[in-house]
């Protein structure tokens, strides 16, 4: 499972890409990729908004689905979504 | 404190004129990251893992009071209420928008504070001895000599777009608390045999993936050349730097593989070609910048030791605070006093608006109204009349910045690590916040004495970690953090590398090998050695058998 995550152009924070095609900060509301389809599509809609300088540097990350919330597997990934741990 | 003149002032407004209308292309999309980046970089807006970060320069590490209002104002305004003080003396907003920075940089001006080569492959922030002007064991005040680099250096066209970023730092004293020898230019004043004052030229020292200590390159010159020694050195890096490769750009690597001698050899010609051009200073130059650095109006006062010793003897915080914590002074009656910036459960080095606000009224009813940064992450007060020794110390221990710790284990110098930083591959912040609650006994800490722990998140180094008593790196295996401890790192006058203590530990366990490695150090040491001079005596192999003892010392990472 995936999802697509970058950092938005204003402000910098960690957005993920949502259902309807946008970003949001809350991780909960943003897309869990589980099609290879989806993921080619998706990403592309996700690059081309970097070209519209809304994000940037989106990238796939792997997410596991804990008790229906999505967590990032990667140490690095889930700080970003989370926040600083300390 | 230097003072802007008008050159200074059109240049910053001028540059923050330019970045504000680079910031606006940027969101208006006419700019893509690719072409903003070294833009933003050039004015130190960082992107970081959360969001961007903006790092301020602080010049050598002096601040006045209404410098450090304006930070307090900026970290409220536009972040989340703190700025995070580095090991270059500057500080740091971790939460910044984009859109605000330009009126961020504009408030900086009106106080003469810039982000200007903050980053950047160019000259950053010149830094110096967090006591210079006050300390009793310094040669004279180096703060002019930085500050003569600094106007040289800044905006500088030969030198905006070197192979990498280049860093130099200047000490006035022989006991050397700004780290020269671990920066590309690291310069030691010294007075020749005839008693005029000039400077050692260390060259090609650094931290980060290779370290090296820096080779001598010149033993002596004089203050009027150092402009033209510092360009011929540039300007041979900016020759022969490696550009094709950027763990490879750095000077210390130019300076490994060529040699020093053939280096060297290189920059004298250079300099020899243009020593005696418009680079020499003039005496006049020399002597009105040193204006600005004349020391402040100080009262002719006595020492005050036996009103210490009273006051010591009424109040063990204060007389523990005051043995750790201050240092003597060049003109009696004074002290300079630290300001440690190592709460139990707070980042090292972060400082909130509100404590911001109160230190600067301190520092204007105790120290003349300045407040230098420290590359350990601490503040000082340099300019302290020794009567007012106890009641500054009360302030203090309510804004929690009294914690007498100075030099001692709890005093780690920590990057940001992976809690923030995008190049950080493990968390430096929660192993510092384990060691500093292992070892919360004031007594204790006294005891063990001085131990200098830096750990960084990652092979950058920017926590020093080469240079730690006691260095902690964060490194990534298959996606966990481990920890790699070395031992007899120095970034003082006698400075060394530390050397690699075994496998990489899980953070779990780094507490626990602190400790071990400190229940050997004080088995082992004798009468009068700290941690340093026992590792130097007895080596590496007891401190391995106390964390490793007969586990394989190749498993794990």
């Amino acid at each position: 499972m995936q999802m697509i995550i970058a950092n938005r152009l204003t402000d910098g924070l960690v957005v993920f890409y949502t259902d309807g095609g946008g970003w949001s900060v809350d991780i909960a509301e943003g897309i869990v990729i589980t099609d290879e389809a989806d993921e080619d599509r998706l990403f592309k809609a996700a690059k081309s908004d970097e070209e519209h300088c809304i994000v940037i540097d989106p990238n796939l990350i792997d997410v596991a689905v804990e008790e229906g919330s999505p967590r990032p597997t990667a140490i690095r990934e889930a700080i970003r979504a989370f926040g600083p741990t300390a | 404190m230097y003072r802007y003149d008008e050159f200074d002032q059109k240049l910053i407004a001028e540059r923050v004129k330019q970045f504000d209308r680079q910031v606006t292309r940027r969101l208006a999309g006419e700019l893509t990251e690719d072409q903003f980046k070294p833009l933003r970089l050039m004015n130190g807006l960082y992107l970081q893992l959360h969001a961007y970060m903006l790092r301020v320069n602080v010049p050598y590490g002096t601040l006045g009071s209404k410098q450090m209002r304006r930070f307090a104002e900026i970290a409220r305004k536009y972040d989340r209420g703190y700025g995070h003080f580095t090991t270059r003396q500057n500080i740091q907003y971790n939460w910044v928008k984009l859109e605000d920075t330009p009126q961020i940089l504009k408030d900086l001006a009106e106080v003469e504070v810039t982000a200007i080569q903050s980053s950047g492959n160019c000259v950053r922030n010149i830094t110096s001895d967090q006591y210079a002007g006050s300390a009793k064991d310094e040669l004279a005040d180096p703060r002019m000599y930085c500050e003569l680099l600094r106007q040289y250096s800044v905006l500088h066209p030969e030198f905006s777009y070197l192979p990498r970023k280049f860093k130099i730092a200047v000490t006035g004293s022989p006991n050397d608390r700004a780290a020269v020898a671990v920066h590309d230019i690291g310069l030691r004043m010294h007075l020749n045999e005839a008693g005029a004052l000039g400077f050692e030229v260390l060259v090609g020292g650094g931290l980060g993936r290779l370290p090296y200590i820096g080779h001598t390159i010149r033993d002596w010159i004089e203050p009027e050349h150092i402009l033209s020694y510092v360009e011929a050195i540039l300007r041979v890096y900016n020759m022969h730097g490696r550009r094709d490769n950027i763990h490879k750009a750095r000077i210390k690597i130019i300076v490994a593989q060529m040699g020093i001698d053939k280096y060297r050899e290189l920059v004298e010609a250079e300099w020899e070609r243009i020593k005696d051009g418009p680079l020499q200073v003039p005496d006049e130059e020399i002597e009105r910048i040193e204006n600005y650095f004349a020391p402040p109006q100080y009262d002719a006062l006595e020492d005050e030791t036996e009103l210490l010793l009273a006051q010591s003897a009424d109040n063990a915080g204060f007389d523990r605070w005051q043995k750790s914590n201050t240092v003597e002074h060049k003109v009696s009656g004074y002290r300079i006093v630290n300001l440690t910036l190592k709460a139990i459960g707070l980042p090292p080095g972060d400082m909130d608006a509100d404590t911001m606000d109160a230190v600067a009224d301190l520092a204007d009813r105790y120290s003349f109204g300045e407040i230098r940064v420290s590359h350990r992450q601490n503040l000082s007060f340099v300019d302290v009349r020794q009567r007012d020794l106890l009641e500054l110390w009360k302030a203090l221990d309510e804004l929690k910045l009294a914690r007498p710790v100075l030099d001692a284990v709890s005093d780690m110098i920590c990057c940001p690590g992976l809690d923030y930083c995008a190049l950080a591959n493990a968390r430096s912040i929660p192993i510092a916040d384990d060691i500093n609650r292992r070892f919360v006994d004031i007594d204790e800490l006294a005891d063990i004495g001085e131990l200098k722990i830096n750990i960084s998140g990652c092979m950058n180094a920017c926590g020093h970690h080469h240079v730690g008593h006691i260095g902690i790196l964060g490194v990534d295996k298959r996606g966990e953090e481990f920890f790699q401890l070395t031992l007899g790192g120095s970034s003082d006058q006698n400075a060394s590398l530390g050397d690699r203590l075994g496998p990489g530990l899980p953070q779990a366990d780094v507490p626990d090998a602190i400790a071990a490695i400190i229940d050997r150090y004080k088995s082992l040491r004798e009468q009068g050695e700290r941690f340093l001079d026992t590792y130097r005596r007895v080596g590496i192999e007891p401190f391995k058998d106390a964390v490793y003892g007969d586990k394989d010392r190749k498993a794990v990472a």
